[in-house]
């Protein structure tokens, strides 16, 4: 296996990948205890979830990450055998181990350095929550888990043909050279019987492993039975009708025997028999009626009916063990798993995950790779049938002609295709909530409020690279909301408010774009504050009267901060004109809405896709380019006065009341000299980053319309200004513009020119 | 190179460029384009034509003459466009005209003399003879790469 690094290098991303689902469901598990769940099931899916990740972290050899897990998984599974129900503080600590156990497993995957003092300090908390007794019992059995040498499902040749394997019947290993203990005192006799059923194979597991692992725990007998092998007629090739009784002898105890089954549990029929020494069998793992499980397991082993990892009161159970226990069944359908305390934590694993997939929707993980080139694909395909119908429309073809009616259903065609396209990469925004609800708990509690997260939309759907994208100014907002947003506890009782401050989280689909919300129900924003502020900062004019929507407006210019006192969280003199400028980046729009005493509301709104945008298409110099729509503020036609010199080769324009900077596109693109005359020059008037903006001189506007991305290759020579490219109708390749990129290197050119486009104009 | 006893066969495209001609090894061809009209980008070197849409693509061109420091020449009909792979990236190469498929061996090649070249990249990675012409067998790699690295 280490000799080839690459099969396990693929098994270990995928422990990863499947890590984040995991470690999702954790996240969905806890909040829904959080919100007053208390089902058996909920706490069985946030224990699983635990639990897998230790499984793969352990097989991996994470043994922080494991160590970590293992503790989380202890308490959790005192909560879920019922001994303990989790108070808002166990909760509040829940959510911080989920955290961190997120942060874990992502500096694992990046080796990075794991922050112990963090893990203590939390394996401090859920000790506490443990309590004393049972952090004996765990530091025991913390010990045995490292004992166990998970064999990472490594699929051998022969695995296919396991049922053959034992074929020559006595399938017995050669004796070991034991520890020198003597055979007397601390040895024990098992007989274990051990019939796996079809799962287990299909889920890569290998029963020589176990038997091996069994062998290496003492002396074994292996005897493989046939008896249940059909005919050669009656034999289906992918199922298992080989089991094996193996005669053990060894000074282990029963959990570790079960411990070397402890990843195929709910995957095979499996009783351990232990001779003589009734007092070492724990009472508690006594299950009550052995034949009922001897029944259970007599059934064919075809049978694939899910193991439930839920075993019907346990108290029946453990009242029924009126005699010295000799012997001692697990029949993992159902497994014991639950009354036991050794034998639970590794419950889980499998039966977990046998019943998830058959819940989730099933799923097919499909390579970025392989949904951009059909992105392209489908791209092309819509250039293609534009070039296809203007030249049939020029062909003067009847519109009634049958090729023109082709053409038609053709055109919907594509644009059905292209929805599906872009339905492939989009992806519910839920990871971006669960990460903000945690934004929310960290947040909340370095300022000492009490704020819940609500989520509302969770299942929107939008474009992955917005989502990935989105992260950053989502983060901000929120803990915005958090710290500038709410008031303290004391103000909102003052206020009649409930003491918990709330903070929103809405997601939806509105006309083709994807709507998110923040907003919260603190007091508003205070805009004689905020107004007052700006005049100190300069940023209005002290005379200025400003309508309350412009005040609001303000939050959004560079620098502005109404924190007074600077906090850990925000007010690091990055406000929300970073976020603004980061959802404009991605073709978005955010505004805000507040009313005192009640809450602000900022919306997003974004492209449900970054693959296609809303473009302006305009011509310079005899080259078509194109303009993202949303920094076109306004068009305009010059008229001779409009345009002022401040300084030879540096003009402005007068736009209503503010004098905004002009430039000719063309020759800022290096396409032309820079025109004489500005009379009858069509202007765009651009939002420039910091709220400013210029005016760009074009030739004439042809088009507005939308227009397929294609990334220009970095590779070759990059074009300052340019940020993509398309291709227009008639196979011409046209450029999308970068404005901010043009803009910023037209002000750097004319050096103080800057000082104009500060002034800005009122929004 | 030369000192492999069976000395291997290899194809080259030649063609013309300022009434020169040079080769490229065939394996690094994609195909050959008709000249279309290049979308051209802003502040780019001389020798950038621009862009052109190769079936949804963007393919960046350039014109090879001038990559190679030869004189600029109007451009006409025959002039095609080699598109060329080199390490999984296309460029469009600009050529006055393709002439022909040459299969030659290894033994048939010689190295170029020791010139200084002044700042050009040494392009010429070896010369062979073919009906009494010299044709020059361009590096590929000199060509596209040290536009990459000087753009980026």
């Amino acid at each position: 296996m280490a000799d080839n690094n690459d099969p396990m290098a693929e098994i270990r991303a995928s422990f990863f990948i499947e890590c984040e689902e995991l470690l999702e469901a954790l996240q969905d598990g806890l909040q829904e205890l959080y919100d007053g769940a208390d089902d058996t099931e909920t706490i069985n899916v946030v224990f699983r979830a635990v639990h897998s990740i230790k499984g793969g972290a352990g097989a991996f050899g994470l043994e922080a990450l494991v160590r970590f897990a293992h503790r989380f998984e202890t308490v959790l599974d005192e909560v879920r055998a019922g001994r303990m129900s989790p108070d808002a503080h166990a909760l509040k600590v829940f959510f911080q181990c989920a955290d961190h156990l997120s942060d874990l497993v992502r500096i694992s995957r990046d080796d990075g350095d794991l922050p112990s003092d963090r893990t203590n300090e939390l394996l401090g908390l859920l000790n506490e929550i443990l309590g004393e007794d049972a952090d004996s019992a765990d530091a025991e059995q913390e010990e045995e888990e490292e004992d166990i040498d998970f064999q990472p499902a490594t699929l051998s040749l022969d695995m296919d043909f396991g049922d053959d394997d034992g074929d020559d019947g006595d399938f017995s290993l050669p004796d070991l050279d034991l520890p020198d203990l003597p055979p007397a005192p601390g040895q024990n006799e098992y007989t274990i019987l051990f019939r796996p059923e079809n799962e287990l194979f299909e889920t890569g597991n290998e029963p020589y492993h176990m038997l091996r692992a069994l062998d290496e725990m003492g002396t074994s007998r292996v005897t493989c039975h046939m008896d249940k092998l059909p005919d050669l007629k009656g034999l289906s090739p992918d199922t298992s009708y080989l089991y094996w009784t193996i005669e053990l002898t060894s000074e282990v105890d029963l959990a570790e025997i079960e411990a070397a089954f402890e990843f195929v549990e709910g995957l095979c029929e499996l009783s351990v028999t232990k001779a003589g020494h009734p007092e070492e069998t724990l009472p508690e793992q006594e299950q009550p009626d052995a034949e009922t499980s001897a029944e259970t397991g007599d059934l064919p082993a075809l049978a694939s009916d899910e193991p439930e990892a839920d075993v019907p009161p346990l108290e029946t159970q453990l009242d029924s063990l009126p005699e010295p226990a000799t012997e001692k069944t697990i029949a993992p359908p159902p497994p014991a798993a639950p009354t036991e305390k050794q034998a639970a934590p590794n419950a889980g694993k499998n039966t977990g995950a046998a019943s998830n997939s058959a819940a989730a929707k099933s799923v097919v993980r499909v390579d970025l790779d392989r949904i951009e080139r059909l992105v392209n694909l489908v791209g092309e395909l819509v250039i293609n049938q534009a070039m296809l119908s203007q030249s049939l429309e020029s062909s003067g073809l009847s519109p009634h002609s049958d090729a023109m009616n082709g053409l038609e259903e053709f055109q919907r065609l594509t644009r059905d295709i292209q929805d599906s396209v872009m339905m492939i990469r989009a992806q519910p925004v839920k990871s971006l909530f669960q990460r903000m609800s945690r934004i929310v708990r960290e947040s909340s509690a370095s300022v000492g409020k009490d704020v819940r997260l609500h989520t509302e939309g969770e299942n929107t759907e939008v474009d992955k690279t917005v989502i990935e994208r989105l992260a950053d100014p989502l983060t901000h907002m929120i803990r915005n909301a958090v710290d500038h947003g709410l008031e303290t506890s004391e103000e909102r009782l003052a206020a009649g408010k409930p003491e918990q401050g709330r903070v929103n989280l809405v997601a939806a689909h509105r006309s083709g774009r994807v709507v998110i919300d923040v907003s919260d129900d603190g007091g508003g924003i205070n805009r004689e504050k905020v107004l007052k502020i700006a005049v100190e900062k300069g940023l209005v004019p002290e005379d200025a009267s400003l309508s309350d929507s412009e005040i609001d407006n303000l939050l959004f210019l560079p620098g502005f901060s109404t924190a007074t006192v600077v906090s850990d969280l925000s007010g690091r003199g990055v406000g929300m004109d970073v976020v603004r400028t980061a959802i404009q980046a991605l073709g978005g729009r955010i505004t805000i809405s507040s009313t005192p005493g009640v809450g602000t509301t900022f919306s997003i709104s974004l492209p449900l896709t970054l693959a296609v945008l809303d473009g302006m298409v305009v011509q310079v110099a005899d080259e078509t380019l194109v303009l993202p729509l949303n920094v076109v503020i306004e068009t305009l036609t010059l008229s001779k006065n409009d345009v002022e010199m401040v300084r030879p080769g540096s003009f402005v324009v007068r736009v209503r009341s503010g004098f905004v900077p002009i430039f000719d596109l063309g020759k800022e693109l290096g396409y032309r000299e820079s025109v004489e005359d500005f009379e009858g020059c069509v202007v765009l008037l651009i939002a420039h980053e910091d709220d400013s903006h210029a005016a760009l001189i074009i030739d004439s506007i042809q088009d507005q319309r939308q227009v397929v991305i294609k990334g220009l290759d970095d590779s070759f020579y990059r074009a300052p200004g340019i940020a993509a490219a398309t291709i227009l109708g008639d196979g011409q390749i046209a450029l999308i513009l970068d404005t901010s990129d043009i803009i910023s290197n037209a002000l750097g050119s004319v050096g103080a020119g800057n000082s104009a486009t500060a002034a800005g104009i009122p929004a | 190179m030369t000192e492999k006893d069976t000395s291997t066969s290899i194809e080259l495209l030649t063609f013309q460029l300022a009434d020169q001609e040079y080769s490229l090894d065939i394996m690094s061809v994609r195909e050959i384009r008709g000249w279309t009209q290049t979308t051209p980008l802003p502040h780019a070197p001389s020798y950038m034509k621009g862009v052109i849409n190769l079936r949804g693509t963007v393919l960046p061109v350039m014109d090879l003459s001038q990559r190679l420091g030869l004189k600029a020449r109007e451009h006409s009909d025959r002039n095609v466009i080699i598109v060329v792979n080199h390490e999984d990236t296309m460029t469009g190469l600009l050529v006055d005209a393709v002439s022909d498929i040459i299969a030659i061996t290894d033994d048939d090649l010689q190295p170029p003399p020791e010139v200084q070249s002044g700042s050009l990249p040494n392009v010429v990675s070896s010369l062979t003879l073919i009906d009494e012409r010299m044709i020059r067998v361009l590096d590929l790699g000199a060509v596209v790469e040290s536009v990459q690295s000087s753009a980026a």
